[in-house]
């Protein structure tokens, strides 16, 4: 069922009744997977030659299929084997949403498809997610792709009834100067994270930082993030410092006799700090920091207190029985990624619901207004800004193993939504596509 | 600011409780369950005070008596079971079967059977409480919460907290003849006394939708509007109504407020300071006085029905989430 990677395939799969209601009636769930015909394609054996499109898998007008494009990179790994990515990151949110959306979606015989697209190559992923909107075949793309493919495939599909939510990439650009009028996005950019991170540095005072920044260019679009929410909230950067160090070299039958002697010998002589800001999105050296800094000083950023859109052991709002049925289903942890896929799925459900319709084009005008609200464990509603499309949300303050606390905090107020202390807010935005 | 209204309010409800008596005629038993310690407060609606705690199961939410008042039902969800006390001894009788998760549950007006939401299997379980015996699941939306009776028992109405419906379920079949989409997050179902209407809370999407019983269609959805308080922050949550049908509480979750609603009318009249994060209400049998818990602040207040304020708040356990008066 995986894809091959470097190869496309197009993996389909029809849940008939929501995986904990059939489970309750003792009735195996059916699924049906075919792979399309697409150029380069090797069909897998253990699957059979399905039919050509999408719409000749549908057994209802209502079915509603829902595309997750993702494209395979090579990244490099983070530094603990805890933080390793599941093979279906992501997939497995996008799941459990379906699921959720036909359990109501039997009251309102409407029912919800998954197909997945995955590939290496940037233009022939693409490609055939063009080739899918073109047919027809779907008018709803989940991204987990890189931010240029990301472009691409919204200039690709620009003028369609169609419309992608970026549910991994957290570039700013991607919400400001180079928005764009059909994209969605699920994830928390840059800006939201650390701006969720400062408030609680405000409100506890650490206001001297030591900013600490790796040499990977998503570090340097973190830490311009670091660098705005400092001087929104109040923070004093008191010093830079850039960390050079081989990254991806994580294993080793040894090392930390090296790294307990290169860390603090790194922080030494910074200027007097309250905390040390690591910024370093990849993991990929930040969990070096904590507990080895010159100063006994906390670690915040990447590694110690960090901010994010989910964590696994979150129960507030009704989590637990979303975190239960998502374990459930995929046998492991949910992941932020998995979260933003959850919540763009569940965006298309919970639109079909309201509108009580199937229609690519009414669904995507419906999520546009501003009535528009999603429900999604995070104790209040989450709405699309209407500048940029940016989903807004409250972040997740935390540790590694529990949240400390959920920004925005209550100590800094907005004129129309506290959620807009998070991130750019409307008069600032450089977004002109959005409201075109 | 929050904090100096509440003291302010606490502290007017001091003056009150101590300057006049309290206003319920005769002394009732309130049970209050505590998420987060695992015990049920006991208060005297006279004295207003807690004359006891009973260590119960795991994280306990739902809350309701027996029929014959024998038997104080517990819905341990930790545990996954539905816990039995002796409402007098408060000794632990039985565990009934529940299903995972127990949330919020409802007795048949006739006593039997229990009705039972499991939050995290979208199922309505239907329990036998004398025999202890499953007698049917009905499989509903995403996150059953809400459990609304009708006074015939004909009728029962669950909510499904994800899939924002209220199912209208057939007691004699267990089959759902109706599904009725409402606002985000609805919480909680409730009839009126003469079994016309059934409200829903919805409380994500901060609204109450009033429902015609006979025919499923909506009659009214109730706005609530706090000056100083955030759109966002008005979650409605527990529902109650007075016997003789002239007033509706609403629980407002972390506005920290109970709206008071002329039920005839749809509007609101008042809404009245509490604790922190008010969920889920009870009124004295003879409607005198409305309990809420608070959970946040760990408190549940009393609220005089007739003066429409609060008369005190008193401390009770970590979060407290339940809340059920006995008549005795």
């Amino acid at each position: 069922m995986a894809a091959i990677a470097g190869q496309p395939a197009l993996i389909w799969q029809k849940a008939f009744a929501s995986g904990a209601a059939s489970r309750a009636a003792g009735v195996l769930r059916r699924a049906i997977f075919a792979v399309l015909a697409l150029p380069f394609a090797t069909v897998a054996p253990a699957l059979a030659q399905g039919p050509a499109t999408g719409a000749a898998t549908a057994t209802a007008a209502k079915s509603i299929t829902i595309l997750m494009v993702r494209e395979l990179r090579d990244r490099l790994p983070p530094l603990s084997l805890l933080d390793q990515p599941p093979k279906d990151d992501g997939i497995a949110g996008a799941k459990l949403a379906i699921d959720d959306n036909n359990t109501t979606g039997r009251f309102l015989n409407q029912s919800f498809t998954l197909a997945t697209l995955e590939n290496a190559d940037p233009s022939a992923l693409v490609a055939a997610a063009k080739g899918e909107v073109e047919k027809g075949a779907t008018g709803f793309i989940v991204a987990d792709v890189a931010p240029d493919t990301l472009l691409q495939l919204s200039d690709a599909i620009a003028g369609k009834d169609a419309v992608i939510f970026n549910a991994s990439a957290p570039d700013e650009r991607l919400r400001e100067e180079a928005c764009r009028a059909n994209v969605k996005h699920t994830a928390p950019s840059h800006a939201m994270l650390a701006d969720g991170l400062a408030q609680y540095l405000a409100v506890k005072r650490w206001r001297r930082w030591l900013l600490v920044v790796g040499t990977q260019p998503d570090d340097a679009l973190f830490a311009d993030a670091l660098r705005r929410a400092a001087k929104r909230f109040g923070h004093k950067i008191v010093e830079e410092r850039i960390f050079k160090y081989e990254v991806g070299s994580r294993r080793a039958d040894g090392g930390f006799e090296q790294i307990q002697q290169q860390i603090p010998s790194f922080l030494q002589g910074a200027a007097d700090h309250d905390i040390v800001l690591v910024s370093d999105p990849g993991s990929l050296f930040s969990d070096y920091f904590p507990y080895r800094t010159w100063e006994a000083r906390p670690v915040a950023g990447s590694a110690g207190l960090y901010a994010t859109s989910w964590h696994p052991a979150v129960e507030l709002w009704g989590g637990t029985q979303f975190q239960n049925r998502f374990k459930r289903l995929a046998g492991r942890n949910m992941r932020p990624l998995d979260y933003n896929v959850w919540m763009a799925v569940r965006s298309v459900g919970e639109a079909a619901t309201r509108r009580r319709s199937g229609d690519t084009k009414e669904l995507i005008a419906y999520m546009r207004l501003p009535e528009f609200e999603l429900a999604a464990f995070k104790g209040r509603k989450l709405t699309y800004r209407d500048w940029n499309g940016q989903l807004r949300q409250p972040i997740l303050v935390t540790t590694d193993k529990l949240h400390v606390t959920v920004s925005p905090q209550p100590e800094f107020l907005h004129q129309f939504s506290e959620l807009d202390t998070l991130g750019i807010d409307k008069p600032e935005t450089k977004c002109a596509a959005y409201t075109k | 600011m929050r904090r100096s209204l509440s003291s302010l309010a606490t502290a007017t409800a001091l003056v009150c409780a101590a300057g006049f008596a309290a206003p319920s005629a005769q002394a009732y038993t309130v049970f209050v369950t505590n998420e987060k310690e695992n015990t049920v407060s006991v208060i005297d609606s006279e004295k207003l005070e807690v004359v006891g705690t009973i260590k119960v199961g795991a994280r306990p939410r739902g809350v309701t008596l027996s029929k014959d008042l024998k038997w104080l039902l517990v819905c341990a969800s930790d545990d996954n079971a539905v816990q039995v006390y002796d409402s007098k001894t408060y000794q632990l009788v039985k565990t009934l079967p529940s299903g995972p998760d127990p949330e919020l549950l409802a007795f048949h007006p006739s006593g039997n059977p229990l009705y039972i939401a499991n939050e995290d299997d979208n199922l309505v379980t239907v329990v036998d409480p004398e025999a202890g015996k499953v007698l049917a699941e009905i499989p509903v939306g995403v996150e059953p919460e809400g459990m609304g009776i009708s006074p015939d028992g004909k009728v029962l109405v669950n909510t499904s907290e994800t899939t924002n419906m209220a199912h209208f379920i057939d007691t004699s079949t267990h089959q759902i003849f109706d599904n009725v989409l409402v606002d985000t997050r609805p919480r909680v179902a409730e009839f009126t006394h003469d079994g016309t209407q059934v409200w829903v809370s919805s409380e994500i999407g901060g609204n109450v939708t009033v429902l015609d019983a006979a025919n499923r269609k909506q009659l009214a959805k109730i706005k609530f509007e706090i000056q100083g308080i955030t759109p966002d922050a008005i979650q409605p949550v527990g529902v109650r109504h007075t016997k003789d049908g002239r007033w509706t509480f609403v629980a407002l979750g972390p506005a920290n407020r109970v709206a008071i609603i002329d039920s005839k009318t749809f509007q609101v009249v008042k809404y009245v300071l509490v604790g922190q994060r008010v969920w889920q209400l009870a009124l004295t049998p003879d409607d005198k006085l409305l309990f809420t818990t608070n959970g946040t602040s760990n408190d549940v207040t009393a609220i005089d029905v007739e003066k429409q304020r609060a008369v005190k708040s008193l401390k009770v356990g970590r979060y407290p989430w339940g809340v059920v008066v006995a008549p005795f």
